[in-house]
C-alpha cells in the first residue's frame, strides 16, 4: 500500500504526461501480482464496493473528532477523504505491518454495512498519513487524478514492451486484477481469448496526406465523415457500440444498438439525420446537429425524433466470427457491400467510394463538395489489412482546406506544466463594424497551439510588453498584434457574445506585418457559418 | 494596526509608522521601516536595515535590544525581549505592568532550528499567539523526513535539478542549514534575492557553506544540483534558466495536496517556521495562562481547542499578517 501511495501522490503532483506514464510503468513492472492489477482498477475507476462510502468516512471521523474542528478542517482542505487522512489519530503503540492492495481489495470487497466500520478502521491505524489518504481514495472510488484508461493502457504497454493496440484489444473483457492480461504481457503466456464477447477492437487510423498525388489504382478514394468514428459490434446477442477511444457509447445511441442484429464488427461514422446544406435529402446534418447527441448518459424521445442517428459504414473487421482483418480492404469492402443491404436502413448505410480516373479529377471533386458533414476525403490501399493504429502508408485522410480569418489578439493566458512560465493561450477577436467609425473588437476564440516553440517565446515576450491589465493568469493585451487563425468550420452559438464559436481553432500564422484594424470584420466569419 | 500598549504609548509590530515600535521578527508582514524609535534584537534590526535602511547605529532611531534583556518603558511598563524559534532575530515581547504579565509571542515554533535560539515558555496572565497553522490537519512532519525527500529526488532525476522556493529571510536559510546537516556538502545556489541575507546570517554566526549565485551560470553545470529562489520565482521566466528543474516549495501549506497543485509544485516539501496544530495546543497548554488572545491565522478552530479544554480565549482578528508563502 505505501508503493501505491506514493505512486499516488507522484501522479497527483506531476502535470507532465510522459512523467505520469513513466512513473505509472514502473509500478506495474515491479509490483507483484495481484497488487498491480487491483492498483490499475483503482487508478481507472474500477473498483467498486458497495459498503464503503464517503458517509462512513464522515461518521468514522465524527468518533474521533469534534465536529466543529472537522468542518473547519474539511472546508480548508476541500476534500473529505484528505481531511480525514490528516486528522485520524495515531494509534497508541507500534504500528502493524502496512497491509497490500491486494489484501485492502480483498477485505473490503468481504465488508458489509455492519463490518465495514471496524475494517475501515483496522486498516487506518495501519497506514501513515499518506498511506490513509490512497485508502480512502481506493475504498471511496473518487480517484480524479486524470489517469484516462488510454493512459492506463499506453503505460501499461510501456512496462511490458508490447504494442499498445494488442493490450487495448485484449483489455476489453477483462475483470480486476487482470491476472491473464500481465501473464501475457509480462511471462509471454498466451494472449486472453476475446472472441466469443462484444469487444471492442482497436481502430485503425489515417496519416494526414502529404504527398502531391497518389496512384488510384493503388488507392481507393472514400467521402470522411464530420461525426464521430465508431465500431459496432454484436456478439452472442449481446450489441455494444464504441467510441474512437474505446468507450462504451451504446446507451447514448440505444436506437443504433437496438438495429444491428448481425453477428460483426463494423466500422463507421456515426452521424445524425437533418437539414444540411447540399447532398441528398434526409442525409447527414452538421457536426453541430451530432453534439446535440453526444455526452448524455439517458437520451428523451424528443431527441430520438429530432436528432436521428445512424452509421454510415466504412469496414467490416469480423463477420460471422470470422476474422476479416488481414484480409486487403477490396475483400472486406466487397463483403461489407454485400451485408449492408441485410441491414436495417435506417440506421446503417455505406460509405460511397469516389469515382474518379485520376487523382487530379478527384482533387476537383473533393474542391466541389458542398456538404457540410464531410471533413474530406479518405485514401485507402486496396491492398491493405485492417491494422491497429496509424501505419505509414496504408491510409490516408486529406481534409478539406482549413477556413482562415486574420483576428487581434485580446488576452492571453498563462499555460500548465511546462508552460506555465508562458502565455501561451490566446483569445482572439474580430472587429463588430469598421474600426475607423469605431467598431470595437468581440472575442470569437480561443486557440493554444499551432506555433512553434521560437514563435511561442516570441509570443510570450510581446504579450508581457503589450500588457494593459492583469486579472489573474489572465493579461489583457493592448490589441496589436494580428493571428491569422485556421479553423474547419463556425457555428451560430447564443453562449458568446460574438453570437460564434469555431471549431479547432489554431494559430496558423503571426501576422506581423497586419495592422490591426486590417484584421477581419465579425460579418465576415458570420459569411462563413455553415448551418 | 499592531498591538498599542496603551500605557507606556508603544506600538508592537505596527503596519504604519508610529513614534515608538517594538518589532518582533524582521519579516516585511510585522517589520515596516519609517518608525521614530524602533526597538528590536539586534540581528531583527539588522534585517531591517538590510531591507528598509533603518539605521541600527543611530541611537535615536534604532534601540538594539538582546535576548533577556529588560527595558524601562514610559507609564511603569517593562519589556523583555524572549527568543521565539521563528527566525534569526525573533523575539517574543514579555510586558510586566501594576503585576499584570502579558506576552505577545509574534510568530513562533517549537521545533529546533540550526539558525536561531528555540522559543522560551515564559509564565504570563495573558498570552496573545500567532495561529497561522491553526487547523488540526496542519501537522508537520520532522524535518529530516523532508530533507531526504530533497536529497532524492535530486539524485534520483537524471539531467534536472531541484529547485526549491523558500521564503527569502529564514526558511531558505533553516533549508541550506537543514542540508548540510544532513550532510550535503555541494555548492548550493541562489536566486539574486536571496544572496545579501544568506550573508547576513552568516555575518551573524550561522554557517550555511558553498553558496553561489546562479546568474550566469551554464545549464550543464546546475544538473543534479539543488537551486533555491523566493516562491514567487517558482513558475517566473526566471526559472527558464535552469535544467529542466523538479520544482519544489518548502512550506507548511504543502501539508495540503491542492495547495501543492495551485503553485504547479512537484515535490512539496512540509517545513514551517510557524508552529503546527499540536505545537500551538501544547504550547498555550504549557504556558497555562489566564486568558489566551489569537493575533492571526485561522483562529477559529484555536477558539474552539480552547472552549473544548476550558479556557479563556478570545480572537483579536488582526488582519494583515497573513503569510501565503510559509
Amino acid at each position: 500500500m505505501e508503493r501505491f501511495a506514493a505512486l499516488l501522490d507522484a501522479l497527483v503532483l506531476t502535470p507532465s504526461r510522459n512523467a505520469k506514464l513513466a512513473l505509472l510503468a514502473e509500478y506495474l513492472r515491479e509490483m507483484p501480482d495481484p497488487d498491480r492489477g487491483w492498483a490499475l482498477a483503482a487508478l481507472t475507476d474500477g473498483l467498486d464496493f458497495p459498503a464503503v462510502k464517503a458517509s462512513l468516512i464522515r461518521s468514522l471521523m465524527a468518533e474521533r473528532v469534534d465536529p466543529v474542528l472537522w468542518t473547519l478542517s474539511r472546508d480548508y482542505v476541500g476534500d473529505t477523504a484528505e481531511t480525514a487522512s490528516l486528522l485520524w489519530p495515531e494509534p497508541i503503540g507500534e504500528r502493524l505491518p502496512p497491509p497490500s492492495v491486494a489484501e485492502v481489495v480483498e477485505t473490503l470487497h468481504a465488508s458489509t454495512r455492519s463490518t465495514a466500520p471496524g475494517i475501515l478502521t483496522d486498516l487506518m491505524d495501519r497506514l501513515d498519513v499518506n498511506g490513509r489518504y490512497a485508502l480512502l481514495k481506493l475504498a471511496t472510488g473518487a480517484m480524479r487524478i486524470g489517469i484516462s484508461a488510454r493512459l492506463a493502457k499506453v503505460a501499461f504497454a510501456q512496462a511490458f514492451e508490447v504494442s499498445v493496440e494488442d493490450v487495448e484489444e485484449y483489455w476489453h473483457g477483462q475483470a480486476p486484477p487482470y491476472l491473464p492480461l500481465f501473464d501475457w504481457a509480462a511471462n509471454g503466456a498466451a494472449p486472453p481469448r476475446t472472441d466469443l464477447l462484444p469487444l471492442f477492437r482497436p481502430f485503425m487510423l489515417a496519416h494526414p496526406l502529404e504527398a502531391e498525388s497518389l496512384d488510384l489504382s493503388e488507392f481507393a478514394a472514400e467521402w470522411k465523415w464530420d461525426g464521430i468514428r465508431v465500431q459496432i459490434v454484436h456478439v452472442a446477442g449481446e450489441t455494444r457500440v464504441y467510441s474512437r477511444s474505446g468507450d462504451d457509447i451504446s446507451g447514448t445511441f440505444p436506437e443504433v444498438t437496438a438495429a444491428l442484429t448481425t453477428p460483426c464488427v463494423l466500422d463507421g461514422e456515426l452521424l445524425v439525420r437533418g437539414a444540411h446544406q447540399g447532398g441528398e435529402t434526409g442525409g447527414a446534418a452538421s457536426f453541430n446537429a451530432l453534439q446535440q447527441r453526444l455526452g448524455r448518459k439517458s437520451v428523451s424521445k424528443a431527441m430520438l425524433s429530432d436528432y436521428p442517428a445512424f452509421v454510415r459504414l466504412y469496414d467490416l473487421l469480423i463477420e460471422d466470427g470470422e476474422d476479416l482483418r488481414e484480409w486487403a480492404w477490396e475483400q472486406r469492402r466487397a463483403r461489407l457491400e454485400a451485408l449492408v443491404p441485410k441491414l436495417d436502413q435506417n440506421r446503417f448505410d455505406i460509405s460511397q467510394v469516389i469515382e474518379a480516373r485520376s487523382f487530379d479529377e478527384l482533387a476537383e471533386i473533393r474542391a466541389r463538395a458542398r456538404d457540410e458533414a464531410i471533413e474530406g476525403v479518405m485514401l485507402k490501399r486496396r491492398d491493405s489489412p485492417y491494422v491497429a493504429g496509424r501505419r505509414t502508408g496504408l491510409w490516408y485522410k486529406w481534409k478539406r482546406d482549413p477556413l482562415l480569418i486574420d483576428c487581434v489578439l485580446m488576452y492571453a493566458q498563462r499555460g500548465s506544466g511546462k508552460r506555465s512560465s508562458f502565455y501561451s493561450d490566446y483569445t482572439f477577436g474580430c472587429w463588430n463594424g469598421d474600426p475607423d467609425e469605431g467598431a470595437e473588437l468581440l472575442p470569437v476564440g480561443k486557440a493554444y497551439f499551432g506555433f512553434t516553440d521560437e514563435e511561442l517565446k516570441w509570443l510570450d515576450r510581446y504579450v508581457r510588453q503589450h500588457t494593459v491589465a492583469k486579472f489573474g493568469p489572465v493579461r489583457e493585451t493592448d490589441k496589436s498584434l494580428v493571428f491569422e487563425v485556421a479553423f474547419d468550420s463556425v457555428h451560430a452559438s447564443k453562449r458568446h457574445k460574438s453570437g460564434v464559436a469555431m471549431r479547432f481553432p489554431r494559430i496558423s500564422r503571426i501576422r506581423n506585418d497586419k495592422p490591426a484594424h486590417e484584421a477581419d470584420r465579425l460579418e465576415t466569419l458570420r459569411n462563413l457559418i455553415a448551418d | 494596526m499592531g498591538i498599542h500598549v496603551a500605557p507606556a504609548d508603544v506600538w508592537i509590530d505596527p503596519a504604519r509608522p508610529v513614534e515608538t515600535a517594538l518589532v518582533t521578527h524582521g519579516h516585511a508582514d510585522h517589520a515596516r521601516g519609517g518608525h521614530g524609535r524602533t526597538v528590536a534584537t539586534p540581528e531583527t534590526l539588522a534585517i531591517m536595515q538590510l531591507r528598509y535602511g533603518v539605521e541600527a547605529d543611530s541611537a535615536v532611531r534604532a534601540a538594539p535590544v538582546t535576548y533577556g534583556e529588560t527595558l524601562e518603558l514610559r507609564g511603569g511598563v517593562r519589556a523583555t525581549f524572549v527568543p521565539a524559534g521563528h527566525v534569526l532575530g525573533s523575539a517574543q515581547i514579555l510586558l510586566e505592568h501594576a503585576g499584570e504579565r502579558v506576552v505577545i509571542t509574534g510568530d513562533y515554533k517549537r521545533r529546533a532550528d540550526p539558525t536561531c535560539p528555540p522559543f522560551e515558555v515564559t509564565p504570563c496572565d495573558v498570552f496573545i499567539t500567532e495561529a497561522t497553522f491553526g487547523l488540526p490537519v496542519f501537522r508537520h512532519p520532522p524535518i529530516a523526513d523532508e530533507m531526504a525527500k530533497l536529497l532524492s529526488a535530486r539524485e534520483n532525476d537524471q539531467g534536472r535539478c531541484v529547485l526549491v522556493g523558500a521564503y527569502a529571510l529564514g526558511k531558505a536559510q533553516r533549508v541550506i542549514a537543514e542540508l548540510r546537516a544532513a550532510g550535503y556538502s555541494e555548492t548550493i545556489w541562489l536566486h539574486g534575492a536571496m544572496e545579501r541575507m544568506c550573508r547576513l546570517y552568516e555575518d551573524h554566526g550561522v554557517d550555511l557553506g558553498d553558496l553561489k549565485a546562479v546568474a550566469g551560470v551554464p545549464k550543464a553545470a546546475l544538473v543534479n544540483s539543488i537551486v533555491i529562489c523566493p516562491p514567487s520565482a517558482l513558475n517566473d521566466r526566471w526559472s527558464r534558466r535552469l535544467p529542466d528543474p523538479v520544482t519544489a516549495m518548502a512550506s507548511g501549506w504543502m501539508r495540503v495536496r491542492q495547495r501543492a497543485r495551485q503553485r504547479n509544485v512537484e515535490l512539496p516539501l512540509i517545513i514551517s517556521d510557524h508552529a503546527d496544530w499540536d505545537e500551538l495546543t501544547h504550547t498555550i497548554a504549557q504556558v497555562n495562562p489566564a486568558e489566551t488572545w489569537i493575533t492571526h491565522g485561522r483562529e477559529e478552530a484555536l477558539l474552539r481547542w480552547c472552549e473544548l479544554t476550558q479556557r479563556k480565549a478570545r480572537a483579536l482578528a488582526l488582519v494583515g499578517y497573513e503569510d501565503e508563502d510559509d
